[in-house]
């Protein structure tokens, strides 16, 4: 143990703690701004500055570590200055119009500087507005940007994509995209991490809302909206609300006050897509000889992009099911609008994400085979329906329960844990022993793939047949995973992947809460979710058994394999590698 | 009334000039890869400041370049931006009245063709090309990348067994290192924002002086794959070590008589002594290399048989032939050169320098060694004749320092014209032509030209010759690898084109250089051999780096190393070279200021744990 003194409090704490770690454990909270935990350790923003006694210079709270004897003081008079004047600073380069910003009142730097009392600037105002292009799902604005490095550190550290990079030196060192590229041409994933990890405003999702309320607007147009099993779990975070109180229903009604026509679930799509997905990994099991494995699971959006610019040999491994989204749209623009006799092409469908990959992939050229049109039209992030919901002055706490809309309105528990990493596995077994035994198993017979371990693995038997399972979650755990299948030491036959860390829980279109990761708590109500509700399989859901029904037959079907599966590589993603990510031994 | 008075400096003069020098030492520790632009900006300012006044070209002309070059900064050029630069700048360069004016925009037409890419990147693109790429100033400038800031820190706590395991993760010939690198570590060094550079080697000296446990590295399994290193020398041996330690079966062939290369037969014991070169070689031998000496590829084996026999080859067999001058009387018998020399004392047989009157020509690293030697072989006098000033001599400061204090002669703007032979065909003297130091040539170097004046003679009873040598590449050319003014051609990483399996670095590609950079091609060799094999093994240290101490960065001179008395050091061989103390190395140590874990180093690149 280490002994100290912080703001005259004694304080013992375990070797190589941190001055902040030790401030916190008796109350004390210093400021920071860049500081995050584990992945952006730097100081760099000097925020979190502190003096130790009997030394000139002061030193960041957050990656100094604590020695015997010291006597640390957060708020001295030299501290105080300091600490104002570098808030000063920062503000001297931010774009201040708060008011319009995305991150207004949900901003590190904006809490910081009125925790400071600061009313007013003494330095000339050096505002650098670069450009950058409107229609990227991805949005920077390095006018809010203040140089924290953590898009960097969380792109590097936790998504191993290296996608953005110091740019320029001096006094113009700025945040650019790694390789003197572009961001179209960058391999981005689009997972939106950077996003949610950023202070300020500097980073958002290109905003859609308009064009969904414009179509609301257009009588002769019908809206359609489906909602992804993560959104539930977020969408009342704004009005801090418990997940209990906000349930799946509440944000129905919510969504329906803003004027849809149909509010249906992403959930009867993600059954659907276990249907699919499910057979297609039993027959590709039945013809081990003629198939690569594993089968990688196809609902990501991020990891499309991802396998594609970084292993694109092994895209035939890919599922060729569509994911819940694209499903959710073909099915509307043909099953849905034949139903209810309307033409396909007068319908506007738009999906609620917690992702923001999820608006590169309606967006792909070949994803329109229902009618000719996008199957998807817009989608829009939980942050951009929290926006919307908060621009018509709707308070969640005042509304009743509404259900989901039918006929595409009904989801399994196993289509509720495709929020959660291991959710969509953890479906695809418990449909998967059904179409092998004919019976069903325990429902949380496969429980063994929850958890938010980056990389999971088992193996179930299943009337014999030994299935090895792999998850991973967060792409830098990804890489990993699949540098060692392709080094031969991991082998196995079916593994998921989700781009972002806990799966569509922590997605990159979710809420943001500074400096906490709320994906666990999310991922723990989606299992809940899972549990209370009385059908827990995707072959039992209704719809879907409907759908079969009067449509498509029967999953892998002729009409299933047009409209429910794709060629992944039917279209090209256009980049250029990394020229850092070569290896250097200079 | 007084008509004169005594200018004293005031204190506004004494602190600007103290500034100066401050910002020459700032200027020092640059990092590499700032953008040029800026900096040429910057610089501008500067020049500008200095103008007095008078002239319009300076006066005006600066600030507006100065204006163009912030447009080309903030994004606000036009490619015609940068002929208006170039015109003005012209002007300025041309019609300005006083150096001023007209050097600093000659410094700006400089830019202007040296990094007109980056200009245009700024234009077209509104970015700098240039990044920092290894932000650890040390660590960037060290050949080999050792791990500096962390042994320091090791150092620092008395944990010398690690501080030397830490650098063998980079640097086998870590004691080698220790008495006789060239320290470019040392060159970029940030404490010389505060004050001046940390004596790194000095503090590795101190930590390989009181290691006590021989740390031994972990084999890795054994791959099966064979490699053969053609030069037991530093780049050889380092290569050899590396590989395996990966697990190949390493087998050296050396043509001379014992392993070494330059750091025997080039650098004499009493910088180097021979009993730690012995112990080095020994533990890195002691990996499982195998060893044939007497051995010369090319003709007691051809390459083509070691293609055949082993999976890859690596090719370091330094730069050991001599180069002539090619003047009359060259063939005389009593001229050696001095890689002859040194050899001979290398293998133990010290020639008889006894009562002799010694001419050195050169005036490199190579002739101080020869120099020092004679005076040890016990010449009456020593005298090394050079062509140039002692200024511009290639050698260190300290080794022509220690050499003069050693009682050497420099004859300086010399350049020689013929040796004078007796009837029996021995030396008698070497004629010289004074010169004049003249004009800068385009590397910045003064040439020197014959001066008008007669020649004149220096009486020798042996003559040696030490300016520069050669590569013996003719049997690789014979086979094909590719060869270019003698030297071999390899990419910069080790492989040769055309020549799949065949590496090649260190001196006999990149002609005659120092032993570090002889040390960080064998590494680059030993990685990429590695994959080539199919493998890609880490190696790594294990070695906890301690977090930095908090102590002020108070200005504080540098521990420089001490040296035994000339007038005794020069009568033997024996180390002259004292090490730190205990009491210097900690404050020594001290000073370091950890960019491993302050400024860039912690976001970025400040420690690379493995390779």
């Amino acid at each position: 143990m280490v002994n100290l003194t912080i703001d005259n409090i004694p304080v013992s704490v375990n070797e190589g703690t941190t001055i902040m770690k030790a401030a916190s454990s008796v109350g004390i909270f210093i400021p920071s701004l860049c500081y995050l935990e584990g992945i952006n350790e730097i100081g760099a923003c000097r925020v979190c500055i502190v003096e130790i006694e009997g030394k000139e210079k002061l030193v960041a709270s957050c990656n100094t570590v604590v020695e015997e004897g010291m006597v640390v003081y957060t708020n001295s008079p030299k501290v105080r200055k300091s600490r104002k004047t570098v808030v000063e600073l920062i503000l001297s380069q931010h774009d201040c119009y708060c008011a319009t910003c995305s991150r207004s009142g949900n901003c590190k730097l904006q809490a910081i500087a009125n925790d400071l009392g600061i009313l007013a600037l003494p330095y000339e105002r050096e505002v650098v507005q670069k450009h950058w292009p409107a229609d990227f799902p991805l949005v920077k604005n390095s006018a809010k940007c203040i140089k924290c490095m953590r898009c960097i550190q969380v792109c590097d550290k936790v998504q191993s994509l290296n996608i953005w990079d110091i740019e320029g030196t001096g006094s113009r060192t700025r945040i650019g995209i790694s390789g003197n590229r572009k961001i179209t041409e960058a391999d981005c994933s689009l997972c939106g991490q950077c996003i949610t990890h950023c202070p300020t405003g500097a980073l958002r999702e290109r905003d859609d809302t308009a064009r969904v309320l414009d179509a609301i607007a257009d009588p002769d147009i019908i809206t359609v909206v489906q909602v992804a099993p993560a959104v539930r779990s977020a969408w009342a975070e704004h009005w801090g609300l418990d997940r209990e109180f906000a349930t799946p229903e509440r944000m129905v009604t919510a969504i329906k006050k803003l004027g849809f026509d149909y509010v249906f679930d992403t959930n009867f799509s993600a059954d659907l897509t276990i249907m699919e997905e499910g057979s297609e990994f039993i027959e590709r099991l039945k013809d081990k000889e003629n198939h690569k494995f594993p089968m990688f699971t196809s609902c990501c959006p991020g990891w499309i992009r991802f396998i594609k610019t970084q292993y694109p040999d092994m895209v035939p491994q890919l599922s060729t099911a569509k994911s819940p989204q694209q499903m959710f749209g073909a099915v509307v623009k043909s099953y849905f609008a034949e139903k209810i006799g309307i033409d396909p092409h007068n319908i506007f469908c738009v999906s609620i994400m917690p992702c923001l990959a999820k608006k590169h992939e309606c967006a792909i050229p070949v994803m329109n085979d229902a009618c000719g049109d996008p199957d998807v039209d817009v989608v829009l992030t939980t942050r951009e329906l929290v926006r919307i919901l908060r621009a018509d002055h709707i308070a969640p706490v005042e509304l009743p329960e509404t259900p989901f809309d039918s006929p595409l309105g009904t989801g399994t528990g196993a289509a509720v844990i495709f929020g959660a990493t291991g959710g969509v596995m953890e479906a695809a077994l418990r449909s998967a022993y059904f179409l092998v035994t004919g019976k069903n198993p325990d429902a949380d017979a496969f429980k063994e793939v929850r958890g938010l371990d980056g990389w999971k693995e088992s193996t179930f038997d299943i009337n014999g047949i030994k299935v090895r399972t792999a998850i991973a979650s967060g792409l830098g755990n990804t890489r990993k995973l699949i540098e060692a299948i392709r080094r031969g030491e991991v082998e196995y036959d079916f593994v998921e992947i989700m781009t972002c860390p806990g799966g569509c829980a922590g997605g990159g279109g979710q809420p943001i809460h500074d400096g906490i990761e709320l994906a666990g708590d999310r991922v723990d109500y989606l299992y809940t979710l899972d549990k209370n509700n009385p059908l827990r399989f995707s072959h039992e859901n209704p719809d879907v058994l409907a759908v079969y029904k009067e449509y498509f037959e029967k999953p892998l079907g002729h009409k299933s394999h047009h409209l429910l599966h794709t060629d992944h590589e039917a279209w090209k993603l256009d980049f250029i590698p990394n020229p850092n990510n070569k290896k250097r031994y200079y | 009334m007084s008509r004169l008075s005594i200018i004293t400096p005031n204190l506004a003069q004494t602190t600007v000039e103290r500034l100066y020098k401050e910002l020459e030492s700032r200027i020092v520790a640059s990092p590499p890869g700032l953008c040029p632009v800026d900096m040429a900006a910057s610089f501008l300012k500067l020049c500008h400041s200095q103008t007095c006044g008078k002239c319009t070209p300076c006066r005006i002309g600066l600030g507006q370049l100065e204006n163009l070059l912030e447009d080309v900064l903030e994004g606000r050029a036009t490619l015609k931006t940068l002929d208006l630069n170039e015109k003005t700048a012209q002007v300025v360069a041309d019609s300005a009245d006083c150096a001023i004016g007209y050097e600093a925009a000659e410094m700006v037409l400089r830019g202007l063709k040296g990094f007109r890419e980056d200009y245009i990147e700024h234009i077209t693109n509104n970015r700098c090309t240039f990044r920092l790429d290894q932000p650890v100033p040390c660590v960037s400038q060290c050949p080999a990348n050792v791990d500096i800031p962390g042994y320091i820190a090791l150092v620092n706590e008395g944990r010398y067994d690690d501080a030397v395991k830490l650098i063998r993760k980079d640097n086998p010939f870590v004691v080698a290192c220790a008495y006789i690198c060239e320290h470019p570590c040392e060159n970029r060094c940030r404490r010389n924002m505060i004050d001046s550079s940390v004596n790194i080697r000095g503090l590795k000296r101190y930590a390989v002086d009181h290691a006590k446990e021989e740390y031994v590295p972990t084999l890795a399994e054994p791959t099966g794959k064979t490699v053969a290193v053609v030069g037991g020398g530093p780049g050889g041996l380092s290569a050899a070590y590396y590989l395996a330690i990966m697990g190949h079966k390493v087998t050296v062939y050396e043509q001379r008589s014992q392993l070494g290369g330059m750091l025997r037969y080039g650098i004499p014991s009493y910088r180097l002594p021979r009993k730690k070169l012995d112990d080095e070689i020994k533990h890195i031998l002691s990996t499982g290399i195998e060893v044939h000496t007497n051995v010369s590829v090319g003709k007691d084996i051809t390459l083509k048989e070691l293609k055949d026999k082993y999976d890859s080859v690596y090719i370091s067999i330094g730069a050991h032939t001599d180069k002539k001058i090619g003047i009359e009387g060259e063939d005389a018998n009593n001229v050696i050169s001095a890689v002859e020399m040194l050899r001979q004392i290398g293998d133990g047989t010290n020639p008889d320098f006894k009562g002799k009157k010694v001419v050195v020509v050169g005036g490199g690293n190579v002739a101080m060694d020869v120099v020092r030697s004679s005076v040890r072989l016990g010449a009456e006098k020593t005298t090394c004749v050079y062509r140039r000033r002692k200024e511009d001599m290639t050698a260190l400061v300290e080794e022509i320092e220690g050499a003069i204090a050693e009682g050497v002669e420099l004859v300086t703007l010399k350049a020689p014209l013929k040796i004078e032979k007796d009837e029996n065909g021995n030396a008698k003297a070497l004629w010289v032509q004074p010169q004049i130091i003249g004009k800068i040539d385009k590397m910045g170097r003064p040439s020197p030209s014959n001066a008008s004046v007669e020649p004149q003679r220096i009486e020798a009873d042996i003559i040696v010759i030490s300016i520069g040598q050669g590569i013996e590449s003719r049997e690789f050319e014979k086979y094909g690898i590719p060869v270019k003014r003698g030297i071999i051609s390899a990419l910069d990483t080790g492989e040769i084109t055309n020549h799949e399996g065949i590496f090649a670095g260190g001196d006999c590609v990149t002609g005659p250089a120092t032993v570090i950079r002889a040390i960080a091609a064998g590494k680059v060799a030993a990685a990429n051999v590695d994959e080539y094999l199919g493998f890609h093994h880490e190696i790594k240290a294990d070695v906890v780096i301690p977090n930095p101490k908090q102590i002020d960065k108070i200005p504080c001179g540098r521990v420089n190393m001490a040296e035994r008395e000339a007038s005794e050091r020069k009568n033997d061989f024996e180390c002259i070279e004292f090490c730190m103390t205990c009491e210097e190395a900690n404050q020594e140590s001290n000073r370091c200021l950890r960019c491993d874990k302050y400024g860039f180093g912690i976001f970025k690149g400040g420690r690379i744990d493995k390779w």
